[in-house]
């Protein structure tokens, strides 16, 4: 461990807020209270952690369902996430998106989606503009091992690596994609090598090691800056959770409570907090309390916050030209309606508004 | 006013935006060569540099994927698909990104991307050379999709799409590449959304898209050598496309034959004759007529290929069936009533 400790303090409270933000989360989903699917990244934290410390604002993030830990480590503001997840007017992407949709363009988020691989060339190309434009942004792409599954991660590997763009590739390998552990969908653990093919140099770490997987993206990051194109890190962790949802060991169907026990000894926080405790560090239980009025006090501000009204239901399908007015050019149903079943004439002056450019 | 071709319009809008918009780049395969996109993109590399005119390996999925990232960061991309067959592969990153990007996250990030396919028939090729897809594309909310048959609108549609902050597929025939006509040298738009009455006429409504809007002109050629007076629009852009220009047009009509280049089922003219139905009932006074491709894949062979293709005489054919069919009807004594009543009176007999 080559960081100061003031620098694993950061890290413990960036880690200790993502675990207790979804362990509130986690609370809401089995008091029913969310509604949308919430895949959890407990026990992963390190990842995210590690790779947004070597990251500046202006660098972009993308990711996935399992995101809410990608978000917070860069910095998105912890209300919205609690919001969005809520479907509240207030959240990240106005209550559109919930769990698996976060925005926070600030903080160098443009969107996270669920659809497997969805952000991954994405990603490249947000590097691709960085590269024209001469600016020392880098974009990293988060992705689970499953992913790598997708056909289309591997054309962008090839392209980043052709174009040597400056973009980071991050698969966080827990080892399941959903219901299937690893030996289920591949012959051989080699995910580190995936992009061997392409000429993208790959690593493998321990995902569960904030500092080693800080160390590994800093160097990522300098090879980006070097214009010398993409690595791609296999960070080797593990999910407490099940794959969706609040449950721990039983994951639709799969027993693996041996299997989280073992892991559950490698915790990324617990490593960290002894460090500190092992170099003075004396408060952490004060600390783990103010984090936890924290959130309490976002999660309030979110249950108060308003619903999205469904008389804008069409907001947004389109975005306003330069100079209209957003709040019309996207809004709909002026005649009040929700819109749910609109007349047929309706519906076509609906339409005409809809898509006014 | 100069002319150009509709090949050259094209490739003129592209260097005027590259030349103007240093945020404009250009991605995907068969840029560097006349083999794909014909004389479209001739050159484009030579005068404004390989690294913005990406030639890309053959990986529509991720390219077009790219071409979104580099939109939400901030550029102005064209992804260019040398065929709209082979932009299926990358049918996940137009409607599951591109299209749902603004709703989702309520418009504080939005994709302002021009994807370009070609559609490019014919010619012996088969049925995966061959694919008029619009329809598919015109089903989704978020994108729009345009299909110029001018020179003319060729170039100005395209600088219209990339002005648009949204998602726009602009979609080019290979067979209107020769066509010429005039082409203002300096940069102009053509308004999305809009269609061009292209002939004014009393009888019948002829509403074509892309080549087919190209067809319905020839069609009204044919039919006014009969003594029928056709009007003939252009829809220009397929979404969102103009019902108020064709109501407006049925209204005073009371006839409408829609020509398209795609299939039948679930196509672009089973849209607009349903919209048809709907905002002209009162004035229609026969069944909105479609031309369309059969519902069966392109062939191959030459002598296949003929009878595919719906041409002008298939449009003055279907004009005729309505013409037909409302003569008829109004041959079936109503006495004492008149206009509308007396049409409805005739269809309940
Ligand atoms: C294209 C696509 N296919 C399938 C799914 C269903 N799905 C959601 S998450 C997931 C597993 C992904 O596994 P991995 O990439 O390892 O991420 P993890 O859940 O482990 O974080 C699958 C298959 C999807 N969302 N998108
Ligand atoms: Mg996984």
């Amino acid at each position: 461990m080559k960081c100061s400790t003031k620098w694993y303090l950061e890290r413990w409270q960036i880690m200790t807020l993502i675990r207790r933000a979804e362990e509130a989360v986690a609370e809401m989903v089995e008091k029913a209270e969310v509604g949308c699917p919430c895949h959890l990244c407990v026990g992963q934290e390190a990842v995210a952690a590690g790779v947004c410390a070597a990251l500046t604002p202006e660098d972009t993030v993308w990711g996935g369902h399992r995101s809410h830990g990608h978000y917070l480590a860069k910095g998105g503001p912890l209300e919205g996430l609690f919001a969005e997840i809520l479907g509240k007017a207030t959240g990240c992407a106005g209550g559109r998106g919930g769990s698996m949709h976060l925005v926070a363009k600030e903080q160098g988020i443009l969107g996270t989606v669920p659809i497997v691989a969805g952000t991954v060339s994405l990603a490249v190309g947000a590097a691709l503009a960085y590269k024209m434009r001469g600016e020392k942004n880098v974009a990293v792409a988060f992705f689970g091992d499953g992913t790598l599954e997708e056909g289309h991660v591997h054309e962008s590997m090839n392209l980043a690596a052709l174009y040597r763009l400056p973009v980071i590739f991050v698969c966080e390998n827990n080892l399941y994609s959903s219901h299937m552990h690893w030996k289920l969908r591949r012959v051989a653990d080699n995910l580190h090598k995936a992009g061997e093919f392409h000429s993208v140099p790959g690593f493998r770490l321990d995902g569960n090691d904030v500092g080693a997987v800080y160390e590994a993206t800093r160097k990522a990051v300098k090879r980006a800056h070097a214009q010398a194109g993409p690595t791609l890190l296999e960070c080797r962790t593990f999910r407490w959770r099940g794959h969706v949802g609040a449950s721990y060991d039983l994951d639709v169907g799969v027993k693996r409570r041996g299997e989280l026990t073992g892991w559950m000894t490698q915790d990324p926080i617990r490593r960290v907090a002894d460090y500190l405790i092992d170099h003075g560090v004396a408060d952490l239980a004060a600390r783990e309390q103010a984090i936890a009025r924290q959130i309490d006090r976002a999660m309030q501000a979110a249950r108060q916050a308003p619903a999205p009204s469904p008389t804008r239901l069409g907001q947004f399908v389109y975005a306003a030209a330069a100079g209209a007015n957003a709040e019309t050019a996207g809004a709909n149903q002026a005649d009040g309606s929700n819109g749910a079943i609109p007349s047929a004439h309706r519906q076509a002056a609906l339409a005409e508004v809809l898509c006014a450019n | 006013m100069r002319q150009l071709s509709y090949a050259q319009a094209i490739r003129e809008a592209h260097a005027q935006l590259l030349e103007s918009d240093p945020r404009v780049l250009v991605l995907g395969q068969g840029l560097w060569s006349p083999w794909y996109a014909g004389s479209s993109l001739e050159n484009l590399d030579r005068d404004f540099g390989k690294d913005r005119i990406l030639d890309s390996p053959v990986s529509e999925n991720a390219v077009t994927g790219m071409a979104i990232g580099a939109a939400l960061a901030g550029m102005r991309p064209i992804v260019f698909h040398p065929r709209m067959d082979f932009m299926l592969l990358a049918v996940d990153p137009i409607i599951n990104q591109a299209a749902n990007w603004s709703y989702l996250f309520a418009g504080k990030v939005t994709v302002p991307l021009v994807i370009r396919a070609v559609i490019n028939r014919g010619g012996e090729q088969g049925a995966q050379h061959s694919q008029a897809l619009h329809a598919m594309f015109m089903h989704v909310p978020g994108l729009k999709v345009v299909m110029p048959s001018t020179p003319y609108d060729a170039k100005g549609l395209l600088m219209a799409a990339l002005e648009d902050p949204n998602p726009v597929l602009y979609i080019d025939d290979r067979w209107l590449y020769a066509e010429t006509g005039g082409v203002p040298a300096e940069a102009y738009t053509v308004p999305l959304g809009k269609a061009a009455v292209r002939r004014t006429g009393a009888d019948i409504t002829l509403i074509g898209t892309s080549w087919m809007a190209a067809e319905s002109l020839r069609a009204a050629a044919l039919l006014e050598q009969e003594g029928i007076d056709a009007e003939v629009i252009d829809l220009r852009t397929l979404k969102p496309w103009d019902r108020e220009t064709v109501a407006a047009s049925v209204r005073k009509t009371g006839l409408a034959v829609v020509a398209d280049s795609g299939w039948r089922t679930a196509g672009a003219a089973a849209e607009i004759a349903a919209e048809i139905s709907e905002l002209a009932f009162q004035e229609l006074r026969a069944p909105v007529g479609r031309v369309t491709l059969p519902d069966v894949p392109a062939p191959t062979s030459r002598e296949e290929e003929k009878a595919y293709y719906p041409v002008a005489a298939d449009i003055a054919a279907a004009a005729w069936m309505a013409l037909e069919w409302d003569a008829q009807r109004q041959a079936v004594p109503v006495p004492n009533v008149t206009g509308n009543r007396k049409q409805r009176a005739a269809r309940t007999a």
